[in-house]
């Protein structure tokens, strides 16, 4: 399986029925596609809409209807519109019952850094800061390590988000829980040992006796 | 009072080195034409403080790659590259500041508050050079007002007052950026009869707006 899909797969679990959704570009914006039917979560779309649906079908764009990324989406019945004011509300007045982003490097205290390679990348936060300082949960989706060098540090080389210690980490070798403690091994992906995901670590990680096989989605 | 101007009248009033407020969101709900028009007039040095630049070639992206703009206040400008460029050769001044945070910061400039106290940037490098301010217990950074010469807004429909509602993702910053500029031009899609737009829909109300852009030549009419 594709490590994106799993990802995806994986970090689908952690959306529940009624839950205020804000998915990152890249990414988690596979998710939708791997929820269980039962499972019904409102998405919120920073630029200003509760309730964005994918695209209904070819040619059927709304000119005014565009997701974070600028892209054209749809809208469920009852989506509402808002404007930045009351979207960045919801977003850091704890109204937001999870966010699923993408990540550069995430450390030992389990903060993320995801918004910009000084000299290099400097595309601006855009929503990421409230997003990562606001949510009720936040879960990085990201490939463990970026061309074989571990991600998961023991401190962040890059500029952090936010100092708030996100909440999980999903990757295509593990589920990683930041906590008081340290980072704790919570699940290894289908066939990954212990030791290939403390090789593809950096940081220090706290490993259960018993650490179960990562689940899986549908789809 | 007829407030409407043509587009040319409209952007003839700003001058060279305006700060100016543009709605929209990567150009979706962004005025257009009025943009088209600064191009044109070659309107220079301007101070823009606005969401982001738009994409390549669409919305804001028009006036940097004109190279109109001086100074910039924005939370993005990831989508186009030649901003980050012009960043980088010193061309342009460009303050990033959280999304979240620039909308209270002009929502404080237009609701007469002397700033705005949030979480965001904590402990991050935007926290350089602020006031870190504890309430209650609880830190959080003091964001300052920002304000603007002049807003160009786009709606989906104006009446004849310049009473604005929004279309779906089109709203973003064009409501509070409405109350924090000294003068406020509109440039709405379709321009309706008072009435039109119920009193309870209007998302912008029309004592904020000071012109209505023509639609002119419609469709070659």
């Amino acid at each position: 399986m594709d490590d994106k899909v799993l990802i995806a797969k994986r970090v689908a679990l952690e959306l529940k029925s009624g839950d205020l959704v804000n998915l990152g570009i890249g990414l988690p914006t596979m998710i939708p596609e791997f929820l269980s039917s039962e499972v019904e979560v409102y998405l919120q779309s920073e630029n200003g809409i509760i309730g964005m649906a994918p695209m209904p079908g070819r040619g059927l764009e709304a000119p005014s209807l565009v997701d974070a990324g600028g892209v054209y989406v749809g809208a469920i019945p009852g989506a509402a519109s808002i404007d930045s004011c009351v979207s960045f509300g919801l977003i850091r007045g704890g109204h937001l019952d999870l966010t699923v982003l993408g990540g550069l490097e995430v450390d030992e205290e389990g903060h993320l850094a995801n918004w910009m390679i000084p000299g290099k990348m400097v595309p601006g936060m855009g929503g990421a800061m409230d997003l990562v300082t606001g949510a009720k949960r936040v879960i990085v989706a990201m490939t463990h390590t970026a061309k074989g060098r571990p991600k998961i540090l023991k401190r962040c080389t890059l500029p952090l988000t936010s100092k708030r210690r996100i909440s999980l980490v999903v990757t295509e070798l593990a589920v990683i829980e930041p906590t008081e403690d340290g980072l704790v091994l919570r699940e290894l992906a289908p066939g990954v040992t212990r030791d290939q995901v403390i090789a593809a670590t950096q940081a220090s990680l706290i490993i259960p006796e018993q650490v179960p096989v990562m689940q899986i989605g549908e789809g | 009072m007829n407030k409407s101007v043509s587009c040319e009248q409209a952007v003839q009033m700003i001058p060279d080195g305006a700060t100016l407020m543009i709605g929209g969101f990567m150009g979706i709900g962004t005025p257009h034409r009025m943009i088209d028009e600064l191009v044109r007039q070659g309107k220079k040095d301007l101070t823009v403080i606005s969401n982001d630049t738009g994409q390549p070639g669409f919305g804001i992206a028009k006036l940097v790659e004109a190279r109109l703009i001086k100074r910039l206040i924005a939370s993005h400008i990831g989508l186009t590259p030649e901003t980050g460029r012009q960043m980088i050769a010193g061309d342009i001044e460009v303050e990033l500041c959280p999304q979240g945070s620039l909308a209270e910061r002009i929502r404080a400039g237009g609701f007469g508050l002397g700033g705005v106290l949030t979480p965001t940037g904590l402990g991050t490098l935007v926290e350089d050079n602020k006031r870190i301010v504890e309430v209650n217990g609880k830190e959080f950074l003091l964001e300052t007002p920002v304000r603007a010469q002049y807003a160009l807004l786009a709606a989906h429909h104006c009446d004849y007052r310049g009473n604005l509602s929004y279309s779906l993702t089109a709203r973003n910053f064009n409501v509070v950026m409405a109350m924090a500029a000294d003068t406020v031009i509109a440039e709405p899609e379709h321009i309706v009869p008072v009435g039109v737009i119920p009193p309870d829909l209007v998302a912008t109300p029309f004592v904020c707006v000071d012109y209505i852009v023509e639609r002119g030549n419609l469709y070659g009419r």
